[in-house]
C-alpha cells in the first residue's frame, strides 16, 4: 500500500474547475470522464424513453374502447413491440446502470475513473448505434412480434423488419457487456485504502450483482438472436417444426437470458433504495451483510428459474414443479431487503424529502409487485393469468413501480453533485406523489383485468373489460403529467436552481466529500475509508 | 340508479364454470389474504416510523444493533415455509389440470392464424365454437397450423399453449349451461385479438341433438379409415400385407420398444410423429421402409387418421 499512496501523492491533481467546465461538443462526444459518459448515456435514455412512452399513451389511448378504435390492430402491434424493446433494451437496462453507476462507481470507490475509460465510452457509442438501429427498424415500417421474438411467428410469419430490431438490440447488448466488465474490473481493482468488501457501499454490490448478469447473460442473447436471423433470413431449421426446429428452444433461450434481465431491471434500484433509507434516516441499513449477501443471491438464482414462463408452454409436469419452487427461493432474498429496509427506519432520524419519499415509494410498489409474483409462481394459478393482464401489471410494479421509481430517487439524490444545484423541493414531492398515484391507477386495474381473464397483446376486447381500461388509461394520463415535471423542473434547476454545495444532505460517502459539480479527476487527494461507510453519528 | 349502472360494470372475477374454478379461486383468495395481511405490516410499520421517528420529533433513539441474527434468520426462513405452502397448493392444482381424466370425451382442436377449428369425434365441426356437454370430462387434443398460439378458458381457468408440430392436450368439465368465452392468450399476429370464440356448453340433450343437427359429416375414425386405405397405409399395416409392419391394433396406449432400446408410450404424439417423421422412432424389429407423409396429409386428415388409428384400440372406449 505504500507504494500505492506514494503514486496518489504524486498524481494529486489541483485543477480548478469541474467536469463540465469544458463545453465543446467535442470535449463530450470524446470524453471518457466516467460522469460525462453518465449524463451523454443520460440524455440518450430519456430520448428512448420518450418515443416508448408516446407508444405507451397511445396503446392506452386505443383501449379506452372496446373496438380500439384509434389505430389499427397492426399499428398497435408494432406499438406495443416498440414499447417494449426501447423500455427493456434502450432504458430500463442502461438506466441505473449505465447513468447513475457510470457518475458513482469511481466517486463512491474514490477512483479517478473506470478502469477501462475508453472501453466506457465505446459502450456508449454502441449503445447509440444499436439504439439508432432499432429505430431505423420502426421508419422503415415497425416490428410486430412483441419484445418477446416468439418463434416461429418472428422467425417465418411475421412480415415486419425482425431482424433490423434484432441487430439493433444485438449491438446494444456488447454495449451491457463492456459496462458490466467495466464495473467488475472497477469494484475488484480500484477501491480506495481502506474499502474492504464489507465496507463497500450497498449500491455497489448491488452493481456487482447486476454485472455480473450482464456479463453472463446477455452473450445468451446474442446468440439467441443471431440464430433467429439465421432461420428468417436463410431458412435453416432452429425453431420452426416446419423445417425441423423446435419453437420451445427460442423460448428456452429467451428467458434464460431474459428472467436474469428482469434483475438487472430491479437489482440497482434496490441498491440506490438502500442508500437513500439510509442518508435520509441517519443510519446504517439494517442487517447490510444480509443486505448484500441478497443481492449475490438473487443474481445467481434469477438464473435458474427461467422456466417459469413456460408453465404453459408444453413442459412437462416435473420441470414445472422444478421451476415453480426455485420461484419462490428466489423471492426470499427480495423479502429479506424489504424487511431489512423497514428496520432500518426504526429510531432513525427521518426526512421526508424528495428521494426519500421515491425510497418508501419504491419499498411498497416494489413489496406489492413481488407478493404477486408469489401468485404466478403457484402453478395452478399462473395456468389462468399466464399471458394475460396479471402479468402486465405484475411486471410493471416492478419494472416502473420498482426501477423507474428508484432511477427518480436516485437521480433527485444525486442531482446536486451531478449538477452542482438543487432542484425545487415543493415540486419534486408533488410530482413523486403525482407518479404514485398515477402509477397505482395505471396498472392496478390491470391485476383484476387479468384475473377477469384479458389476454395480453389485445388491439380490441369484449366490453366486459372496459370499466377497467378506462381506470387504467385516466391512471396513464396522471402518471405522465408526473414524468413531464421533473423533466421541466430538473432542467429549470441547471441554471435557477439554488447551489448545492459538496454535501447538501449531510449524508455519507465519498462523492460527498467532493465538490458539486466533482473536479474532472474527482478527488484533489483519494480519500481513504477508515470507518464503515454508513457510520452516522448517533442521534442525541 | 346511475350508482347502481356503475357498480354492475365492475366485476371482481370470471365466471365459474369449472370443477377447477373454485379452487384455483380458492387458492388466489388464499395468497390474498396472506400477501396482503404482509404488506399491510409493512405499510403500517413504515408509516409509523415515517411520523415517529421524523427528524424534529423528540423520541427515544437509543439506538438498535445494526444487524441481528435471530431476526435475519426469522425473516428468511418464516417466509420460506409459508412459500414451502403455497408451492405445494399451486403444484397439486397443476398436476390435477395436467392429468387427464380417463373416460374423458375427446375433441379435436386445430388453431390457425386467426380462428380455431373444432372436429368432434361423431364428425360435426365448427368454427370458433366448442359445444360440449355438461358434467363431462372434455379432453382437448389441440395443434396449430401455423405459429404458436393458447386455448385460454377464463372462466374453467386452463389454458395451454397450442403449438405447430406437435399435440398439446388439456381438460375440463364443465358445471354449468351456458356459453363462455374462448380466448387466444399467446401472440399470434396481426388478429391475435379477434381469435376469440365460445364454449357452449349444453345439457347432454341439447348436445346430442346438436351433434346431429346439420350438415354431418362421417365419424372421425371411418373419415380416417378410409384416408387408411386411399393413402395405402392400409397396403402394409395389414395382416395379410406383402411387407412386414406392425399391426396397428391396440397400439393407442400401449408401450413401444424402439430399435434405439427406448420404450415410449404410444400416446397421439407418437403416431403423429410416425406418420410424419417415421425415421425418428424406428419400432424395433421392423425395416425403416415407412414413407413420410409430411407434405401429403393435413392437420385435419392427421387428426382423422390419428382417431382411427386409436379406434383400433380395445383397452380404450373411444
Ligand atoms: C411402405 C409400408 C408402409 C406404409 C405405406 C405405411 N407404413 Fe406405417 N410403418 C411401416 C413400418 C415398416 C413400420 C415400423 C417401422 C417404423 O417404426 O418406422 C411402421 C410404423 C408405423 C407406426 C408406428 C407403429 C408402432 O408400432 O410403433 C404407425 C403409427 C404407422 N406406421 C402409421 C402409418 C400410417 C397412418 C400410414 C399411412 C398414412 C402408414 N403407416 C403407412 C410401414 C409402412
Ligand atoms: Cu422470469
Ligand atoms: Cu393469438
Amino acid at each position: 500500500m505504500i507504494n500505492g499512496l506514494e503514486v496518489i501523492e504524486v498524481e494529486n491533481i489541483t485543477r480548478r474547475g469541474s467536469y463540465l467546465t469544458d463545453t465543446g461538443l467535442g470535449s463530450w462526444l470524446f470524453t471518457t470522464d466516467h460522469k460525462r459518459i453518465g449524463l451523454l448515456y443520460l440524455f440518450t435514455i430519456i430520448f428512448f424513453f420518450s418515443i416508448a412512452a408516446v407508444a405507451a399513451a397511445a396503446m392506452r389511448l386505443n383501449l379506452l374502447t372496446p373496438r380500439g378504435d384509434l389505430v389499427q390492430a397492426e399499428t398497435y402491434n408494432k406499438l406495443f413491440t416498440l414499447h417494449g424493446v426501447l423500455m427493456v433494451w434502450f432504458f430500463l437496462i442502461p438506466s441505473i446502470p449505465s447513468v447513475l453507476g457510470n457518475f458513482l462507481v469511481p466517486l463512491m470507490i474514490g477512483a479517478r475513473d473506470l478502469a477501462f475509460p475508453k472501453l466506457n465510452l465505446l459502450s456508449w457509442y454502441l449503445f447509440v448505434i444499436g439504439g439508432l438501429v432499432a429505430l431505423y427498424a420502426l421508419l422503415v415500417g415497425g416490428v410486430d412480434t412483441g419484445w418477446t421474438f416468439y418463434t416461429p411467428y418472428s422467425s417465418t410469419y411475421s412480415n415486419t423488419h425482425v431482424v433490423i430490431m434484432a441487430l439493433g438490440i444485438f449491438i446494444s447488448g456488447f454495449s451491457s457487456i463492456l459496462t458490466g466488465l467495466n464495473f467488475i474490473a472497477t469494484i475488484h481493482k480500484m477501491r480506495a485504502p481502506g474499502i474492504t468488501w464489507f465496507r463497500l457501499r450497498l449500491f455497489l454490490w448491488s452493481l456487482y450483482a447486476t454485472s455480473v448478469i450482464l456479463v453472463l447473460a446477455t452473450p445468451v442473447l446474442a446468440i439467441l438472436l443471431c440464430l433467429l436471423a439465421v432461420e428468417r433470413v436463410f431458412g435453416v431449421g432452429v425453431f420452426n417444426p416446419a423445417l425441423g426446429g423446435d419453437p420451445l428452444l427460442f423460448q428456452h433461450l429467451f428467458w434464460f437470458y431474459s428472467h436474469p434481465a428482469v434483475y438487472i431491471m430491479v437489482l440497482p434500484g434496490m441498491g440506490v433504495v438502500s442508500e437513500l433509507v439510509s442518508a435520509f434516516s441517519r443510519k446504517r441499513v439494517f442487517g447490510y451483510k444480509f443486505v448484500a449477501f441478497a443481492s449475490m443471491a438473487i443474481a445467481l438464482l434469477g438464473f435458474l428459474v427461467w422456466g417459469h414462463h413456460m408453465f404453459v408452454a408444453g413442459q412437462s409436469v416435473y420441470s414445472a414443479a422444478t421451476f415453480s419452487i426455485l420461484s419462490y427461493l428466489v423471492a426470499v432474498p427480495s423479502a429479506i431487503k424489504v424487511f431489512n429496509w423497514t428496520t432500518t427506519l426504526y429510531r432513525g432520524s427521518i426526512r421526508l424529502d424528495t428521494p426519500m419519499l421515491y425510497a418508501v415509494g419504491f419499498i411498497g410498489l416494489f413489496a406489492a409487485g413481488g407478493m404477486t409474483g408469489l401468485f404466478l409462481a403457484a402453478l395452478g394459478i399462473d395456468v389462468h393469468v399466464h399471458d394475460t393482464y396479471f402479468v402486465i401489471a405484475h411486471f410493471h410494479y416492478i419494472m416502473v413501480g420498482g426501477m423507474v421509481t428508484a432511477f427518480m430517487g436516485g437521480l433527485h439524490f444525486w442531482w446536486p453533485k451531478i449538477t452542482g444545484r438543487l432542484y425545487p423541493e415543493f415540486f419534486g414531492k408533488l410530482a413523486a406523489i403525482i407518479m404514485f398515484i398515477g402509477f397505482n391507477l395505471t396498472f392496478f386495474p390491470q391485476f383484476l383485468l387479468g384475473y377477469l381473464g384479458m389476454p395480453r397483446r389485445y388491439h380490441a376486447y369484449p366490453d366486459q373489460f372496459q370499466v377497467y381500461n378506462v381506470l387504467s388509461t385516466a391512471g396513464a394520463s396522471i402518471l405522465g403529467v408526473g414524468y413531464l415535471m421533473p423533466l421541466i423542473y430538473l432542467i429549470w434547476s441547471v441554471k435557477y436552481g439554488k447551489k448545492a454545495g459538496p454535501n447538501p444532505w449531510d449524508a455519507k460517502g465519498f462523492e460527498w466529500e467532493t465538490d458539486s459539480p466533482p473536479p474532472t479527476h474527482n478527488f484533489e487527494v483519494i480519500p481513504v475509508q477508515i470507518e464503515d461507510p454508513y457510520n452516522y453519528p448517533p442521534i442525541s | 340508479m346511475v350508482g347502481a349502472y356503475i357498480i354492475a360494470q365492475f366485476q371482481f372475477g370470471p365466471d365459474q364454470a369449472s370443477s377447477l374454478a373454485g379452487q384455483v379461486d380458492a387458492l388466489f383468495l388464499t395468497l390474498l389474504a396472506i400477501t396482503g395481511t404482509i404488506l399491510a405490516l409493512v405499510a403500517v410499520t413504515i408509516l409509523y416510523c415515517l411520523a415517529r421517528y421524523r427528524r424534529n420529533a423528540q423520541v427515544d433513539r437509543t439506538p438498535i444493533p445494526d444487524s441481528s441474527l435471530p431476526l435475519e434468520t426469522a425473516w428468511t426462513v418464516i417466509p420460506m415455509f409459508i412459500f414451502l405452502g403455497m408451492f405445494g397448493w399451486g403444484a397439486t392444482l397443476y398436476f390435477k389440470k395436467n392429468q387427464s381424466p380417463s373416460n374423458a370425451t375427446e375433441i379435436y382442436v386445430i388453431g390457425k392464424q386467426w380462428m380455431w377449428k373444432v372436429q368432434h369425434l361423431q364428425g360435426k365441426r365448427e368454427i370458433n365454437e366448442l359445444h360440449v356437454p355438461v358434467g363431462r370430462t372434455i379432453r382437448l387434443i389441440m395443434t396449430s397450423q401455423d405459429v404458436i398460439h393458447d386455448f385460454f378458458l377464463p372462466a374453467f381457468r386452463v389454458k395451454q399453449d397450442v403449438l405447430p408440430g406437435t399435440y398439446t392436450t388439456q381438460w375440463f368439465a364443465g358445471t354449468k349451461t351456458g356459453s363462455f368465452p374462448i380466448f387466444c392468450a399467446q401472440y399470434c399476429g396481426t388478429y391475435h385479438a379477434n381469435m376469440i370464440g365460445q364454449v357452449i356448453v349444453q345439457t347432454p340433450q341439447d348436445y346430442e341433438e346438436w351433434l346431429s343437427s346439420g350438415t354431418t359429416e362421417p365419424a372421425m375414425a371411418l373419415s380416417g379409415a378410409n384416408l387408411f386405405r386411399s393413402l395405402g397405409c392400409s397396403g402394409c399395416h395389414a395382416v395379410n400385407a406383402s411387407v412386414r409392419a406392425p399391426l396397428l391394433n391396440n397400439l393407442y396406449g400401449s408401450p413401444v420398444p424402439l430399435q434405439n432400446g427406448q420404450v415410449v408410450t404410444a400416446d397421439e404424439r407418437y403416431i403423429r410423429d410416425s406418420i410424419l417423421q417415421p425415421e425418428l422412432q424406428i419400432a424395433a424389429g421392423y425395416d425403416p421402409i415407412m414413407p413420410s407423409f409430411k407434405d401429403r396429409v393435413s392437420e385435419e386428415e392427421l387428426t382423422q387418421l390419428i382417431s382411427y388409428i386409436k379406434s383400433l384400440s380395445k383397452s380404450t372406449d373411444r
